[in-house]
C-alpha cells in the first residue's frame, strides 16, 4: 500500500499569554514539535505498511525549519519525506492550505491512501483533511478509529453522534484518524542513526502543476482575520484564598442549593 | 487581497514587530522579514515605531453579493431523530437575519426524516428542504455534499451554518471547498454586517486569543458552531414553514459502500450533565481521578477531564471538555487543577456557575471563574468530600 501522511509542525506549548493592555501575545522562544494528532496518523500508516507492505511518505507545508518534523517521522520509520516551502504559500487558510497539499501530493505521485491526524493543536479546525479529499476528487472518512484493508479498498469505522458506521472506501481515498486507533511508537535511536543523513526533499510552487500564485497562500484564502483580541472577562467574580477553603466551598454549594 | 510588507530602508531591525507578532511570522535578519506564517492581523504594522511596515491592498475579485441571499441551516439526523444543534443554529440565524434583510431556511438530509421535518416547522424557518433517501441512510460525505450543493446552487444562500458535530465537521469542509469559499470552524459568536459579511469569532492560535474572521469576497460563507454554544430556541406552538421534498440530484453518486452500523453503548454525554467536576493537569497521577469521580458522584453529576489527561491516556475523548472534545453548559462546573487554556474555557464558559480550584493564582481559568479558589486541590477536595459525606450521613435514616 502506497501511503502519504500529512504532518504539521506546531508550537510545543499551548501556554501562550496575552498582554491585556495591548492584546499582544507574550512569546518567549516558542519551541516546535510535530502536531500530536499526526503521530496517530503516522503510526497507522506504519502499521498498515507492516501488515501489507508498501511505502510510507510524509509531507509538511511550512518554513524550511519544518524539516525537523520530517526527521522525527524518519525516526519512527517513514520511508520518504517532503517539505513544501515557499513564501507565496504563507498566510493560507483552510482552502489554500488544503489546495497546496493536494497539489504537492499530486506532484509527488499516486497514493492509495492519504492519512491525516484528526486536527492540529494550533489551528484546531479539523477541516484540512476533508478539504484535501475534495480538491483531489477522492472519497474520505473522518474521525476513524479503526482501519482494515479489504481488497482494493479499506474498511473505516467512523465515529458519529450516536453510532459507529463502518464503510468500505475504494482506493484512492483519504482518512483522518482518531487518537484511539493505535498508540504511536517512540522514535528509535537506531533509526535516528540510520536516517541521520537521509535526504528530505524541499520544493515550492515551481514544482506544482498549478503554478498560479493567486491560488495559494494569503491570495488564495477566502477568509481574512479582521482582528484578534483577548477574550472578555466581565463577570461577577469572587476569589477565595485564605481560611478553610473546603468549608467555604461547601457553604457555597449549599447556598446555591447543589447540596 | 492584502499583503504586509517591510520597507527595508526604514526598518532599523529593532525587533518590536517580532515580539508583537502572535504567529511567529517575522524573522529578524538585518531587517525584519515577514515569512509564510503571516495571517495579516496587522499587529506588526501598529507596533512598528519606525512605521516601516505597510499594508498593501490590491483589489480582489469579489462575487456579486446581492446574488446570494438568506441563511441556510444544515440540520443533522441522528438515530434518535433531529440533532438539537440544528434548532440552536436556526435560533441564531433568525437573530442574525434581519440586519441584512434575510430569511432563514433549513436543509435536512437523511432517511426517514418525516418527523424531523415536521419538528422543524415549529422553529420559525421559511422553507425546509428535505432530501430523504435510503442512499442517505448512512453518512458518506460525498453524497451529503452533493445534496447540499444541489440546494445551494438552486437557492444561493449567503450564509450556510452547520453544527460542528462529527458529521458536520466532515461534511462542511468538503462543501466549502467545492464552492472555493471560506469556512470557519467552531465559531463561538456570529454577527451579520449590513453588507451581508458574516463576522465569525472563534478562539485561535492555541492561546488565550480570539480571532474575528470574515469571508469578504466569496459566497456562500460557511461556518460551523458547536452544540450548546448558541441558546436553544423556543419551540413555537404553531407550525409554519413549508416542507419541500427534493429529489436526489444526479451527482449524488459514491463508490463508498455501507458495511455495518452499530450503536455506541449509551455513553455518558458530558454535554447533557447539569453538574460537572473536571480534573486537569494539576492531578499528579491517574488514580487521583478517583477524587474527581467521587465528588462528581456525591453532587449527582458527571466527571470530565481537560486535554492533557486525554493525551496522557488517563481518560477518553468522550469525557474531554475543549475544542478537541465537547462543549458543555451545565448549571455547575467545578474545575480542579485545570489551567484554563482558551480551547478549554471557550467550551465551558456558558456554565451558570463556575468554580475553579487551582494552586496558581495567575492561571487563566480564574478569568472565567465566578468563584476562584486559590489552593491545593489535594488539600481541598478530600476535606470537601468529607464535609459532604458527614452531612449526608446526618440525614441518613431520618
Amino acid at each position: 500500500m502506497n501511503i502519504f501522511v500529512c504532518i504539521k509542525q506546531v508550537p510545543a506549548t499551548s501556554k501562550v499569554e496575552v498582554d491585556e493592555q495591548t492584546g499582544v501575545l507574550k512569546r518567549a522562544g516558542v519551541k516546535s514539535k510535530m502536531n500530536p494528532y499526526d503521530l496517530y496518523a503516522l503510526e497507522t500508516a506504519l502499521r498498515l505498511k507492516e501488515e501489507t507492505g508498501g511505502k510510507v511518505t510524509v509531507g509538511t507545508m511550512g518554513p524550511p525549519q519544518a524539516q525537523s518534523v520530517i526527521r522525527e517521522a524518519y525516526m519512527m520509520g517513514a520511508d520518504e519525506g517532503y517539505v513544501f516551502s515557499d513564501r507565496r504559500l504563507g498566510g493560507a487558510d483552510v482552502l489554500a492550505t488544503s489546495y497546496t497539499l493536494s497539489q504537492a501530493i499530486r506532484t509527488i505521485g499516486d497514493f492509495d491512501l492519504i492519512l491525516c491526524g484528526k486536527q492540529t493543536t494550533d489551528g484546531d479546525t479539523a477541516q484540512v483533511g476533508p478539504s484535501i479529499a475534495e480538491h483531489m476528487g477522492i472519497p474520505h472518512a473522518a474521525w476513524v478509529s479503526r482501519l482494515t484493508p479489504r481488497g482494493k479498498g479499506i474498511l473505516a469505522e467512523q465515529q458519529l453522534q450516536d453510532v459507529i458506521e463502518t464503510v468500505l472506501l475504494p482506493f484512492p481515498c483519504l482518512i483522518t484518524v482518531e487518537q484511539d486507533i493505535y498508540t504511536p511508537r517512540l522514535p528509535s535511536m537506531k533509526k535516528r542513526r540510520e536516517t541521520k543523513d537521509k535526504a528530505i526533499t524541499v520544493f515550492g510552487l515551481e514544482a506544482f502543476l498549478d503554478q498560479n500564485p493567486d491560488n495559494y497562500g494569503l491570495a488564495g484564502s477566502p477568509t481574512q482575520v479582521e482582528r484578534i483580541f483577548p477574550p472578555s472577562s466581565d463577570i461577577q467574580q469572587e476569589t477565595l484564598d485564605s481560611g478553610d477553603l473546603a468549608k467555604q466551598l461547601h457553604d457555597k454549594l449549599k447556598e446555591w442549593k447543589f447540596l | 487581497m492584502a499583503q504586509l510588507v517591510v520597507i527595508q530602508r526604514k526598518c532599523t531591525g529593532c525587533g518590536v514587530c517580532v515580539s508583537a507578532c502572535p504567529f511567529g511570522a517575522i524573522d529578524l535578519k538585518d531587517t525584519a522579514e515577514i515569512n509564510a506564517a503571516c495571517r495579516m492581523c496587522g499587529l506588526c504594522e501598529r507596533s512598528c515605531p519606525e512605521k516601516a511596515i505597510m499594508r498593501l491592498e490590491t483589489k480582489a475579485k469579489s462575487v456579486d453579493k446581492e446574488a446570494w441571499r438568506d441563511i441556510l441551516v444544515f440540520c443533522e439526523m441522528t438515530e434518535e431523530g433531529l440533532h438539537p444543534v440544528g434548532p440552536e443554529l436556526i435560533g441564531k440565524a433568525r437573530e442574525l437575519a434581519p440586519s441584512a434583510g434575510y430569511q432563514v431556511d433549513a436543509l435536512l438530509l437523511g432517511h426517514r426524516c418525516d418527523k424531523a421535518a415536521e419538528a422543524l416547522r415549529h422553529y420559525g424557518v421559511r422553507n425546509i428542504y428535505v432530501y430523504d433517501d435510503e442512499a442517505l441512510g448512512f453518512f458518506r460525505a460525498e453524497m451529503y455534499a452533493a445534496c447540499a450543493e444541489d440546494i445551494i446552487r438552486k437557492k444561493k444562500p449567503s450564509v450556510v451554518l452547520v453544527g460542528a458535530t462529527a458529521l458536520g465537521r466532515s461534511l462542511a469542509p468538503r462543501l466549502s471547498t467545492r464552492f472555493r469559499t471560506g469556512l470557519t470552524a467552531d465559531c463561538t459568536e456570529l454577527q451579520l454586517k449590513e453588507n451581508s459579511d458574516l463576522v465569525q469569532i472563534r478562539p485561535a492560535f492555541g492561546g488565550n486569543i480570539m480571532a474575528q474572521i470574515v469571508t469578504p469576497h466569496t459566497r456562500p460563507q460557511f461556518a460551523t458552531v458547536r452544540y450548546k454554544v448558541m441558546d436553544a430556541p423556543v419551540r413555537q406552538k404553531e407550525a409554519a414553514g413549508e416542507v419541500h421534498r427534493m429529489p436526489l440530484p444526479q451527482k449524488a453518486v459514491s463508490e463508498v459502500r455501507f458495511h455495518e452500523k452499530r450503536s455506541i453503548p449509551k455513553a455518558v454525554n458530558i454535554s447533557d450533565a447539569d453538574i460537572l467536576v473536571v480534573g486537569g493537569r494539576g492531578l499528579k497521577k491517574e488514580s487521583d481521578l478517583e477524587l474527581i469521580k467521587e465528588l462528581a458522584g456525591l453532587l449527582g453529576g458527571e466527571y470530565a477531564v481537560s486535554r492533557p489527561l486525554v493525551e496522557k491516556g488517563w481518560d477518553t475523548n468522550a469525557r474531554q471538555i475543549g475544542l478537541s472534545g465537547r462543549t458543555v453548559k451545565p448549571k455547575l462546573i467545578i474545575t480542579c487543577g485545570v489551567s484554563g487554556a482558551i480551547q478549554f474555557t471557550a467550551c465551558m464558559e456558558g456554565a451558570e456557575r463556575i468554580v475553579a480550584i487551582n494552586a496558581d493564582r495567575n492561571a487563566p481559568i480564574f478569568r472565567v471563574a465566578h468563584v476562584g479558589i486559590v489552593g491545593d486541590l489535594y488539600d481541598i477536595l478530600p476535606r470537601l468530600i468529607e464535609h459532604i459525606k458527614r452531612e449526608k450521613s446526618q440525614y441518613a435514616g431520618v
